[in-house]
């Protein structure tokens, strides 16, 4: 039986603090008190493992969900799931979710005045291979308005959910778009102080995945916490 | 390519999209062994106002003690969700619900107990970053001696505690409170 990963403490600045006053829906649900310093135990160096049937084949292909082809600009997204040990983390769960190439999300609770695509939904699920790999293809979504500040816009961007080994290697994040000129005034993208953690949320244009006639390829690696424990670790 | 962990980002309001495969406010889980337990409970933001857009996940041993998918990732069964782990979403009203098998007592390689208890995960519209708690049950006995429970402050332990409800049995009552003088223990990992 392998032993569950060990996990190193967070360096400070390269996640967001809770308490982020520009962006201002963190002002009622970040915690206050402070938080207590956590033992690392079974309870979180262990994790649920999600397997095969998690996902389907088709899971991964946004843009055949439906009888029609969305609009928008196709693309694919890949890259690696590593740990901090810079070995690939296999077998990690990945969902996805993203508004359209209009900018609007498939939600009840969005009210933004652009048109729905009957064609897309815009939620994906992938399992990474032995080498950490992912791919999704889909079309690039679209900034849209929100209400946090005078014309608030979210830069385009995908929203990322993944299990890795053990629970404290749990991350949801966004992937961004290089050169999107929203991301400077963007309080979530802006929350991290540290600027090369901040940086590495964007993805990079990628020839290697573009693929000719086809679709745009974008490519954005992804380290979780923890590395394999050594048998001196766990005497 | 640096190896400091990515950076988190909110889950935003429309997580349903993606976490919809596994996301309702009532939930069962997988879980194996122990008797049956419900929890339910709400959760309420700074303003005591209940938070419509949460999503809770669980993670708890079997009712030996013992983690699914203890063995690492070549032992998992080719069955979509793992047991012990559940995901529950709040509704409208800010409340949730689940359902699963009591947990048993997890001794650490360390030979320390740890008393019967459920890890939480917790996710929504501004949190950057998720906050980890956890759920332990009012009247286990191993509850005292529990080396994460005993770091709290004796005054702030309450809001771990799930306490039984009147009417239901095995039903248990547990409240996240994210701001103020009953606000729930949160933990750094």
């Amino acid at each position: 039986m392998s032993e569950p990963p060990v996990f190193e403490r967070i360096k400070a600045g390269t996640q967001p603090e809770y308490l982020h006053p520009a962006y201002r829906s963190s002002e009622k649900r970040a915690p206050t008190q402070p938080l207590i310093l956590l033992p690392h135990t079974l309870s979180e160096r262990t994790g649920p493992v999600f397997g095969q049937s998690a996902v389907g084949p088709a899971d991964s292909d946004l843009t055949a969900q439906h009888s029609g082809a969305p609009l928008g600009e196709r693309i694919v997204v890949t890259g690696r799931v590593l740990n901090e040990g810079g070995k690939p983390v296999r077998g990690a769960l990945i969902e996805v979710w993203q508004a359209n190439a209009a900018g609007r999300y498939l939600h009840k609770n969005d009210g933004h005045n652009a048109p729905l695509d009957p064609n897309f939904s815009g939620c994906g699920r992938a399992l990474t291979d032995s080498e950490g790999r992912y791919k999704f293809l889909s079309i690039k979504p679209g900034a849209y308005p929100w209400g946090n500040h005078h014309n608030a816009w979210r830069p385009a961007h995908i929203h990322f959910s993944i299990f890795g080994h053990g629970l404290l290697s749990r991350l949801v994040t966004q992937m961004y778009f290089p050169g999107d000129p929203l991301l400077q005034f963007d309080p979530i993208y802006n929350c991290i102080s540290d600027e090369r953690a901040k940086a590495r949320l964007i993805s990079s244009f990628d020839w290697e995945s573009t693929s000719p006639l086809y679709a745009l390829g974008f490519k954005f690696d992804i380290v979780l916490r923890g590395r394999e424990s050594t048998p001196m670790e766990n005497r | 390519m640096s190896n400091v962990p990515t950076a988190s980002q909110t889950v935003g309001p429309f997580f349903s999209i993606g976490m919809s495969g596994m996301c309702s406010a009532e939930t069962t889980t997988h879980a194996t062994g122990g008797t049956s337990v419900t929890v339910r409970g709400r959760v309420l933001d700074g303003d005591e106002r209940p938070v419509p857009d949460a999503v809770l996940e669980i993670w708890h041993a079997d009712g030996d003690g013992k983690y699914d998918s203890q063995g690492g990732v070549d032992q998992v069964e080719a069955a979509g969700v793992p047991a012990g782990f559940g995901r529950i979403a709040t509704n409208d009203e800010g409340e949730f619900r689940f359902t699963t098998r009591m947990p048993g007592a997890v001794t650490e390689p360390d030979g320390k107990v740890q008393a019967p208890h459920l890890a939480v995960v917790l996710f929504m519209r501004g949190l950057l970053r998720h906050l980890v708690t956890r759920i332990y049950f009012s009247g286990e006995s191993e509850n005292s001696a529990d080396p994460v429970f005993n770091l709290v402050p004796d005054e702030r332990r309450a809001t771990l505690l799930a306490s039984r409800s009147d009417g239901v049995g095995g039903e248990y009552l547990w409240d996240v409170r994210l701001q103020g003088e009953r606000e729930t223990v949160f933990f750094e990992t």
